[in-house]
């Protein structure tokens, strides 16, 4: 009797996770699935839709071919350097904001107006900022020179010039929302704790990293998680910049090699793309669960 | 440490900038608390005591007047400076600490000559744990706690720099009924035994007659009274004061005093002397009324409430400013419930006369 109950309400459960499931399942699960397998299939060839056998050949075709080191290089270059900038310039700019009175709303407008602009235009101002041409070096090299250095070229120059640009121009896109995530954090710690600790005559600093840190520390979590993952999967910000040869700007990123593999000029591979977005898939889950690690002890819910 | 306010004002700046309204929670608060005492501030929400409390903890400034300590002129300290203990309605305890990094961190502040070793300060703070016992707590985080035990962790805060003054914003407000009781004991034997002065605001008066040496008693900005609270009770300086102290709350009926005598509505209540003709409102406190055949005040009986100890008449009179007149009679009197009317007789000392406009006491001598 009991039993029967119980199997009913499940099953009415059931009835409404079923559109979700039905979705997920198709455009989520089983791509996802599909993906593995193809990462095996050794010579898979979409239009006839054979292979020639089963093993590892893709993972150490994708693990030994330079484009591929070049875009992991790549990619963990620009995971190390923008992530933590990132996520601490907008926590300065944040506690800056939180702390002025005049014009707060301006300058939260303006902190968030890159996140409503699309990306490629934006990699365009950058391009023009940046760019060495035979008839103009640049806004950015004017200022350069105009200090005293040399005029580099930031596009098509040495690599770390490259790579800084890449690096400056994802920090500015993903700054916004980290503003706005980390702006509403701190508006919700309760003014309390922060008279509490002025009546025990906290120093600034010490309320900041005592009590203002921990008390968003989920936000601040929260935000490197996903800036992990998300600069993992940077690929339009290079092609804003750097356009759509990237293997030859030394500046793809694995992302960039999937889709090379799949529709550049030297592609068609589906079996060595779905091998370098295993790879990739690999490496975000390992750092998360190194990050879930760290935050056990560091996050305070 | 006796704290001295005098002419102490707040202003707030009104919602309209450009007409230069100003709110004045805090008007011209002038009072000498005497040492080692407990104070309650007490009034409705909105009449100024949290913003009394603010200005003496030097969370706010007052738009004038003075706040000594002692000799101290403290107006212009910061509170850090001013050696108080402040703990806040809802504790704000610092929930990612335990329970014993949270009465540790106001210590940990100190700098210079008053800096503390490691185990100074884990000495104090265990002291002022002992004293609020919650030494079995230390480890726990505030999340963890009940309401009554956060609140101790609080005042343990508040107390491990033994302040010169301790401040506390409602707070029982936070704790179911049972707690409240045990709570406020709690506070007045923490406070007998530390002998800080004391001063803490609430809306509740019988918190605040229970266990305060003084109360303060606010509306709208304004003190209204300020003395014992056995005092205050049986000696309202104005109808406020009178309607704003005991449960349950006192009868007000409207009257009018003739030719020294004291009428209310038709009935003849009393003798009065050294009072003008002129309507007034009269107070009778639930207590004061005798049930009695003869008795001058009739009123139309509605309900008779058992509650053990006493007997709670509840009856109407048309000249009564509440809908229901309520007595508190005690066991030994009988109220014939079969009849329509209850007579009373009044005890003399019970009774308060009030000026119609002004609400203003009127001292007169019932006989």
């Amino acid at each position: 009797m009991i039993k029967k109950k119980w199997r009913n309400s499940s099953l009415k459960g059931w009835l409404y996770l079923l559109p979700a499931i039905l979705f997920l399942g198709v455009f989520m699960v089983y791509p996802l699935i599909d993906v593995f397998i193809y990462s095996f299939e050794e010579g898979y060839n979409s239009a006839s839709q054979t292979f020639f056998g089963i093993g590892f050949y893709n993972y150490s075709y994708v693990l030994h071919d330079p484009y591929f080191l070049q875009a992991l290089k790549n990619t963990f270059i620009l995971v190390i350097i923008t992530v933590p900038l990132s996520t601490g310039i907008a926590l300065l700019i944040s506690v800056g904001l939180s702390s002025i009175k005049a014009l707060k709303n301006l300058f939260q407008t303006v902190y968030f107006l890159p996140y409503v602009t699309n990306t490629l235009a934006v990699g365009l101002v950058f391009m023009i900022l940046f760019k060495k041409t035979a008839y103009s070096d640049g806004l950015i090299n004017l200022m350069i020179t105009w200090f005293g250095g040399n005029a580099v070229d930031f596009i098509d120059g040495p690599y770390w010039a490259k790579m800084f640009v890449l690096c400056f121009y994802t920090i500015w896109v993903v700054m916004p929302f980290k503003i706005l995530i980390l702006t509403s954090a701190l508006a919700s710690v309760n003014e309390d704790y922060y008279k509490a600790a002025r009546v025990d005559g906290t120093s600034k600093l010490r309320t900041f990293m005592r009590i203002t840190l921990p008390m968003i520390s989920p936000m601040i979590f929260y935000l490197i998680i996903t800036g992990f993952i998300g600069a993992f999967k940077a690929y339009s910000d290079a092609v804003a910049l750097f356009g759509t040869n990237l293997n030859a700007a030394e500046m793809n990123t694995i992302v960039g090699y999937v889709y090379d593999m799949l529709y550049g000029d030297s592609g068609g591979y589906p079996s060595f793309a779905s091998a370098a977005a295993i790879l990739l898939f690999a490496i975000v889950l390992t750092i998360t669960c190194i990050n879930l690690l760290i935050s056990r002890k560091n996050v305070h819910y | 440490m006796k704290v001295v306010l005098q002419n102490l004002t707040k202003k707030f700046p009104g919602r309209d900038r450009k007409k230069q309204e100003y709110v004045i929670a805090v008007n011209d608060f002038n009072f000498e608390i005497p040492d080692g005492k407990l104070i309650g501030l007490l009034g409705p929400s909105g009449c100024g005591k949290s913003t009394t409390l603010n200005l003496i903890s030097g969370l706010l400034k007052p738009t004038s007047g003075r706040i000594f300590f002692g000799e101290d002129d403290v107006t212009d300290l910061p509170p850090e400076n001013r050696g108080i203990g402040l703990v806040f309605q809802n504790y704000a305890l610092y929930p990612h600490l335990t329970v014993k990094k949270n009465i540790l961190f106001p210590l940990e502040n100190l700098k210079g000559k008053d800096k503390l070793s490691k185990s100074e300060m884990l000495e104090k703070a265990y002291a002022a744990a002992r004293l609020v016992q919650i030494e079995e707590l230390m480890d726990r985080k505030p999340g963890e706690l009940s309401g009554g035990q956060q609140q101790r962790v609080a005042i343990a805060r508040a107390l491990v720099k033994m302040p010169r003054v301790l401040l506390l914003d409602e707070p029982l407000s936070n704790l179911d009924a049972r707690l409240r009781l045990q709570t406020r004991e709690e506070i007045r034997r923490i406070q007998r035994e530390t002998k800080i002065t004391t001063i803490f605001v609430t809306h509740d008066q019988e918190e605040a007659m229970s266990i305060s040496d003084m109360i303060v008693v606010m509306k709208a900005g304004i003190v209204q009274q300020i003395g014992r609270p056995q005092e205050v009770y049986d000696n309202p300086a104005n109808l406020f004061v009178a309607r704003f102290l005991g449960t349950p709350p006192i009868n007000v009926f409207e009257g009018q005093v003739r030719n020294h005598k004291l009428y209310i509505g038709e009935d003849e209540v009393s003798g009065i002397r050294g009072v003008e003709n002129q309507k007034v409102w009269v107070g009778i406190r639930p207590e004061g009324f005798v049930p009695d055949e003869n008795g001058p005040l009739c009123c139309r009986l509605s309900g008779v409430e058992v509650m053990g100890r006493d007997i709670s008449v509840v009856s109407t009179h048309e000249s009564s400013c509440s809908p229901a007149v309520r007595s508190i009679i005690s066991t030994e009197n009988r109220v014939d419930t079969e009849k329509e009317t209850v007579r009373f007789s009044l005890k003399p000392g019970k009774v308060f006369i009030f000026h119609r406009e002004t609400e203003e006491r009127i001292m007169g001598e019932l006989i």
